[in-house]
């Protein structure tokens, strides 16, 4: 696994990963806590951006406050062959959130693509798992949907902005 | 009760979901967009953020192009021992997030590690302290993450 983001990147992250500074100029505000120039810092963060570490930068809805309140994972056992083609039409979908190809492990777990559907009442939710399964018909073997009922935990990630924390087989 | 968002609010959550610009005075340039002003915007996200319709505002990383390793992993727990087995698997600080889901595999969790060796040792860890196997989902193909659900 090669690191694509460097020390600087990093202390960028870790002035950002609560938030961006609600500030007018907040490159200015990231600048001062990293120590870095206001130019690179936004010179950086348009680089990570650009290469995918940061997949974009914005507000986050809490879709269950909102009152979507029901969250599917639906999940489906697809052939693998056709796991490109059909994995990106349900990802083009508007109401799919994520959609992942996972390995099956049989026999428990046949399923192999992962697409996650909000909606404000699981009937709502049903009548997009079927639009799913009208685009993924008649390929589809079997399919399930698995609706969280509670949260256990939501730490969010945490990245340290120190040297000798830098992940493993890296190169700086 | 869901919270109410007014037309002003609404606007800003669906235009910054999409993306928020890197530019110099971002605030006002996405301001300038949404017909509001600079000072508005920046009141009306932290109102949103306050107010708990937003769990955020900021970058979102992409864990495995820095560097990292995300994984779904999930485990049949009984339902007797449901909430000592959530409290082993939380007690990791690997686990990013847990949700409790109706099947057989009724807990689903998310391991971040500055490593895939350390992510693995983790799950490990989890089948040692609960006695159960750990199903593992990585990611192997990734189609679109669109955040894109309107409000």
């Amino acid at each position: 696994m090669s690191l694509k983001v460097d020390k600087a990147d990093r202390a960028i992250i870790a002035a950002t990963q609560k938030g961006l500074p609600l500030a007018p100029d907040p490159w200015a505000v990231i600048a001062e806590q990293t120590g870095l120039p206001k130019a690179e810092v936004l010179e950086r963060l348009r680089a990570m951006s650009e290469r995918g570490v940061i997949r974009r930068v914005g507000l986050v809805p809490n879709h269950y406050k909102l009152g979507w309140t029901a969250n599917g994972m639906s999940v489906w056992d697809i052939p693998d062959e056709l796991a490109g083609e059909l994995g990106s039409k349900v990802g083009a979908l508007p109401f799919v959130t994520h959609c992942y190809l996972r390995p099956r492990h049989m026999p428990e777990w046949p399923y192999n693509l992962f697409a996650m559907v909000h909606g404000r009442s699981r009937s709502e939710v049903e009548g997009k798992v079927a639009r799913i399964a009208s685009v993924l018909a008649p390929h589809a073997r079997a399919f399930d949907v698995l609706y969280s009922t509670r949260i256990l935990k939501k730490a969010g990630l945490r990245i340290s902005p120190d040297a000798e924390r830098i992940p493993h087989g890296s190169k700086v | 009760m869901p919270l109410k968002l007014d037309d002003t609010d609404r606007a800003i959550v669906n235009a910054l979901q999409g993306g928020f610009p890197l530019v110099e005075r971002p605030y006002a340039a996405a301001a300038e967009e949404l017909g509001l002003s600079e000072e508005e915007l920046i009141a009306r996200i932290n109102s949103l953020l306050e107010r708990g319709a937003a769990t955020r505002f900021g970058p979102l990383f992409h864990a495995e192009r820095m560097g990292g390793a995300l994984m779904l992993a999930a485990l049949a727990v009984p339902e007797e021992r449901f909430d000592e087995v959530a409290e082993l698997v939380n007690a990791h600080a690997e686990v990013a997030h847990n949700y409790k889901r109706t099947h057989r595999y009724n807990m689903w969790f998310v391991l971040a590690a500055e490593s895939q060796e350390r992510v693995e040792e983790t799950v490990r860890e989890i089948e040692r302290e609960t006695g159960l196997a750990v199903l593992r989902a990585p990611k192997l193909k990734e189609y679109f993450i669109g955040f894109k659900v309107p409000v």
